[in-house]
């Protein structure tokens, strides 16, 4: 059965403490910090953006992958923040994985889960045979204007995965998703900062997609919450992934594993794939993994997966680059993400 | 520089490919269709260098040429990849930390911009390991 067989994150070095920027604009700095419950997110550097953050992903996966980049037959990567509006990341990230030229490449835009988009096309294509082994990633630099809820969450980061049929260390059970057209979250073409529907975004957008596809798939499969030893959802903030874990029966063992948004923010098309390398890089032979995405506008996509032997050789030790920051202040903050305009 | 220009090599900027000689077994960065010391003797063959090496030299840039004084200060330094060819390149992280001999590592990052119209550029920068 085809699922996962390699993974990467990668996770810029530079964080900015909720604390920092709560104080930029006058707010309540501990109602911020508790009430997202993120205590500091990830910045990028100043050369740094989706397409390079994809490539160092997916440059991790092959560290121990059993294949190298040109096996890949089809790469996709999904953001809301690609570098360019016409012309593909993908072809980026192929070129720089030796992958090119016979294979086929797109970008996908789907708010926050483009990148679990992209899994289950590569999913599709090695499950049909028309390749052996495609490439997934989730990759965002975020924007959130200067001053803006989304400016405490918005962070930078991303996770690639190799998908075939052969060498599976995670294989994907099954995945079903759940959509809907829901305007919770947009950004039109030329505009700079994206815009929110604030509170909408949280019970019809979040919780009804997560739940919608979480329940479906659970239902498909006959299995339940204590079934799984590790379940990772997509986590905007430190609050929603823990609400929705607990609405859907999951306890906190289970959860905190792959929970990262209270220390490095919304990666946004990164945050749930993150949170899954952090889980593949614990868990064992045998354990089952409940992985839920999120992208506004709307959708979810579930899936299920059941750890194979040979996770041990896959091991990235995503978190160890966590320990290894630093901290910056608001000024710099802004000169990294390029919000001081100096012509 | 030109788009064409860039897409040329950007085998040898994304991934570092170079040449070597099978005659000498010797590493050229960037690649060189002929050996210097073997000459009509040289065996050339397209060379992926594995991106790991140590500093040799290395200098902080404080005034840079206007596409890069956002940047500033960087540091610029030389360095041996371990297949044996030397490339100068930016180092990030931690200015005027890096110290000739600290192990380095190839990273990809945007390395010039043609403007906020043009192509971004993407390349191999190095970081301490």
């Amino acid at each position: 059965m085809a699922g996962i067989v390699s993974y990467g994150g990668y996770v810029p070095r530079y964080r900015i403490r909720t604390r920092e920027i709560a104080e930029m604009w006058g707010e309540d700095a501990d109602a911020m910090e508790g009430g997202l419950r993120v205590e500091s997110k990830s910045v990028p550097d100043e050369d740094e953006d989706t397409a390079t953050i994809s490539v160092e992903a997916a440059r991790t996966a092959f560290e121990n992958a059993p294949v190298e980049g040109d096996a890949l037959g089809a790469v996709y990567v999904g953001s809301e923040s690609h570098p360019y509006a016409v012309k593909p990341t993908a072809t980026i990230v192929a070129a720089s994985v030796g992958a090119t030229p016979l294979m086929t490449a797109a970008d996908l835009e789907f708010a926050c889960k483009a990148g679990t988009a992209g899994v289950q096309a590569a999913l599709g294509l090695v499950e049909a045979g028309r390749i052996d082994y495609g490439l997934a990633i989730g990759a965002d630099v975020s924007q959130g204007a200067p001053g803006d809820a989304l400016e405490y969450s918005a962070a930078a980061g991303g996770a690639a995965f190799v998908i075939g049929d052969e060498g599976v260390v995670a294989e994907i059970e099954d995945t079903t998703s759940y959509t809907s057209d829901t305007p919770d979250f947009w950004r039109r073409e030329g505009e700079r900062y994206p815009q929110h529907g604030e509170r909408f975004t949280g019970k019809p957008a979040y919780f009804k997609h997560t739940e919608g596809a979480s329940k479906a798939l659970m239902e498909r499969l006959g299995t339940s919450p204590d079934d799984y030893d590790y379940a990772v959802f997509h986590q905007p903030n430190g609050k929603f992934p823990v609400r929705v874990a607990q609405s859907l029966g999951f306890d906190e063992e289970q959860y905190e594993t792959g929970l990262l948004s209270p220390k490095i923010g919304n990666t946004y098309s990164g945050a749930s794939p993150l949170g899954l390398v952090a889980t593949l890089d614990e868990a064992e032979t045998g354990d089952r993994i409940f992985f839920a995405s999120f992208g506004s506008g709307a959708g979810s996509d579930a899936f299920s997966f059941s750890v194979k032997d040979g996770i041990d050789e896959r091991r990235t030790g995503l978190k160890e680059t966590f320990e290894d920051v630093e901290y910056i202040d608001y000024a710099q903050y802004a000169k990294h993400k390029g919000k001081i305009r100096r012509d | 520089m030109t788009a064409p220009r860039f897409w040329r090599k950007i085998n040898q900027r994304y991934r570092l490919v170079g040449t070597e000689c099978r005659t000498c077994d010797t590493a050229f960065f960037p690649p060189r269709d002929l050996c210097p010391e073997c000459r009509r003797e040289s065996d050339i063959a397209e060379k992926a260098f594995s991106g790991e090496g140590e500093v040799v030299t290395k200098t902080v840039v404080h005034d840079a040429i206007s596409d890069y004084d956002a940047e500033t200060p960087y540091t610029l330094a030389v360095v041996e990849l371990d297949e044996g060819a030397r490339i100068t390149a930016q180092v990030v992280e931690g200015d005027g930390e890096v110290d000739v001999g600290d192990r380095v590592e190839a990273c990809f990052r945007r390395v010039r911009d043609e403007g906020e119209e043009g192509i971004v550029q993407y390349g191999t920068k190095f970081e301490r390991v």
